[in-house]
């Protein structure tokens, strides 16, 4: 008897024992590109999501001070109250949102947590939630785990991956709950207009929506300003507005993020993040408020930047026979590779092993994602140089084998 | 002094950091036609806003002997030509890399180039010093360079980024 239970034990598999939500998770495909890429070597990369510039040195040396001065301790849960003062005008400043920093902003780790708990705060079991596809490889794993519904709406290159409002009319039911926006788009560089809002809010409104907008890649639009979704008429209290300050401030690396919404919705996100994490990170606090304070210049410097690489991959792409739409906002293109007769994964891989450049296959970011890859274009201008001429060569030669 | 359009100053800032960048990219890169590139590239060469296409030599790299000095000068205005004259008395040495005129505790700045100590200092007393309106010399040797120009030369391994990111 006890035998059979020993035995029976240990062989169990140790999978038997994970919440059933969490095993079937699939892994993510960028993961599986990840370990297929590591393992070669000279190669060029444009399969990086983040900025190639490192955190201004006086963001750096901001925190370092600070750190001399002997602050590691914590800070209140949503955050320093200067630094969500200082986001509340930013956010004034540059998007005309205004929030109320002592109840309606709360600083997390990364843009990637304010996510997580806006959807676990909101999701129930059954409840759909609208994701326009393709997009950030986020949302939909963790919308299943809290028992919700990933409903998917596929987007197209000759909408500029735009979300139209016949598409999301059309995915809509009585279950759906949620609308996950991101804006400028990874991994299509995709943006919405203001007048390209106007007929999204009147659907979100119309079918009682919440929206949860992930705003991360707000600062680097180009020829035109970013419109936030909290911005337009009466969305600002059905969206939950989720940014940070990796991207436009290069600061991947210290995870920070915060989220800005109804006073109720900030209130239950709070208490899920202070159970979980209790506060930020205070240097990536400090390190943060520097940024907002004095980090102007070197912003604006870095998406200048990008806007000329941008230029540069579009003309090259289109130059070695690629369709790709003119992506307006963040670091990415998102060049078709329909007329190579071969998937995104098969492209890739030849892409990776022939001409040793990494880029992103499109499939990984969902629906309307094959036929494409995402390459980042925040790399040197020499190697996105070399990087475009030597995949010219291997589209080419892929041609001519058909 | 002229003013420079925004085009100019952009496709300076571009050729500061690489100076090879052929007026084709820079114009994909600032998003217009490479005539008016080329136009404006050839306006700053002929006002000499553009001086020379240099190299930048990270000199510690190569086994050759080499130092640098940098004198701070008193002089003794002239008449009439103020500094201009005695700067150009001091710059026309081939051994002198660079002269400014300062404010402050002394008057010029001059960075003197030589094979070794020796060369450097009979620079000084044979050629610097005797200049009548010198008044006084005080010779700094460089060390170590650890960026010129905005540029860093050490080698920094910086990007330390995955290879793959979602």
């Amino acid at each position: 008897m006890i035998n059979d239970t020993i035995t029976s034990k240990s062989s169990r598999n140790m999978g038997d024992y994970l919440n059933p939500l969490v095993r079937s998770i699939k892994p993510s495909g960028i993961r599986k590109f990840f370990d297929l890429v590591s393992g070669s070597k000279d190669i060029i990369t444009l399969g990086v999501g983040e900025p190639d510039f490192c955190t201004p040195w006086h963001v750096r040396e901001a925190c370092v001070y600070s750190l001399e001065r002997g602050k590691t301790k914590y800070t209140s849960n949503a955050g320093m109250p200067e630094l969500r003062e200082a986001i509340g005008q930013y956010l004034d400043d540059s998007f005309q949102v205004t929030y109320d920093p002592d109840k309606e902003i709360l600083v997390t780790v990364g843009g990637s947590e304010a996510i997580d708990l806006a959807l676990r705060a909101l999701v129930c079991p059954g409840d759909e939630i609208l994701v326009p596809e393709p997009c950030y490889i986020s949302y939909s794993p963790i919308i299943s785990i809290g028992g919700g519904v990933p409903v998917g709406i596929e987007t197209f290159a000759k909408d500029e991956f735009k979300l139209t409002p016949e598409a999301l009319q059309a995915a809509i039911t009585p279950k759906s709950k949620l609308l996950v926006l991101c804006y400028p788009s990874n991994p299509t560089g995709g943006i919405m207009t203001y007048e390209d809002w106007l007929p999204i809010a009147k659907i979100v409104e119309d079918n009682d929506l919440i929206v949860i907008s992930d705003e991360i890649y707000a600062e680097l639009t180009y020829d035109q300003k970013h419109v936030s979704f909290a911005s337009l008429p009466g969305m600002k209290d059905r969206t939950v507005l989720v940014s940070g300050f990796s991207k436009a401030f290069a600061m991947t690396g210290w995870r920070m993020g915060y989220a800005c919404a109804h006073p109720d919705l900030i209130a239950a996100m709070l208490k899920i993040h202070q159970y979980t994490v209790m506060c930020a990170p205070i240097m990536g606090q400090v390190a943060a408020l520097e940024a907002l304070k004095n980090g102007k210049e070197e912003k604006e410097h870095m998406v200048e930047s990008y806007n000329m690489r941008r230029r540069l991959v579009v003309k090259g792409f289109r130059e070695i026979g690629l369709e790709c739409h003119e992506p307006q906002g963040a670091f990415y293109a998102f060049p078709s590779i329909q007329s190579t007769g071969l998937t995104s994964e098969q492209f890739a891989e030849r892409l990776l092993y022939e001409a040793k450049v990494a880029a992103v296959p499109g499939d990984v970011f969902g629906q309307g994602g094959e036929g494409f890859i995402r390459c980042s274009y925040a790399t040197s201008v020499a190697q996105l140089t070399e990087a475009i001429e030597r995949m010219g060569k291997l589209v080419t030669k892929i041609k001519q084998e058909m | 002094m002229k003013e420079l359009s925004e085009l100019s100053l952009n496709i300076l800032k571009l050729l500061k950091e690489d100076a090879r960048r052929s007026p084709d990219l820079l114009a994909t890169m600032l998003g217009v036609e490479e005539s008016a590139v080329q136009t404006a590239i050839n306006e700053m060469e002929a006002d000499h806003v553009i001086v020379k296409y240099a190299t930048v030599v990270n000199w510690s790299k190569v086994d050759e002997e080499k130092v640098t000095a940098l004198i701070e000068v008193q002089i003794t205005p002239e008449r009439e030509r103020g500094f201009e004259g005695i700067a150009e008395r001091i710059y026309l040495f081939p051994q002198v890399k660079s002269v400014y005129l300062m404010s402050g505790a002394y008057d010029l700045l001059v960075e003197v180039e030589g094979k070794n100590l020796r060369e450097v200092a009979n620079f000084v007393s044979d050629k610097l010093s005797p200049i009548q309106s010198v008044l006084s010399t005080k010779t700094h040797f460089i060390l170590k360079k650890y960026k010129q120009d905005g540029i860093i030369f050490e080698e920094r391994e910086d990007d330390q980024r995955l290879v793959i990111s979602p």
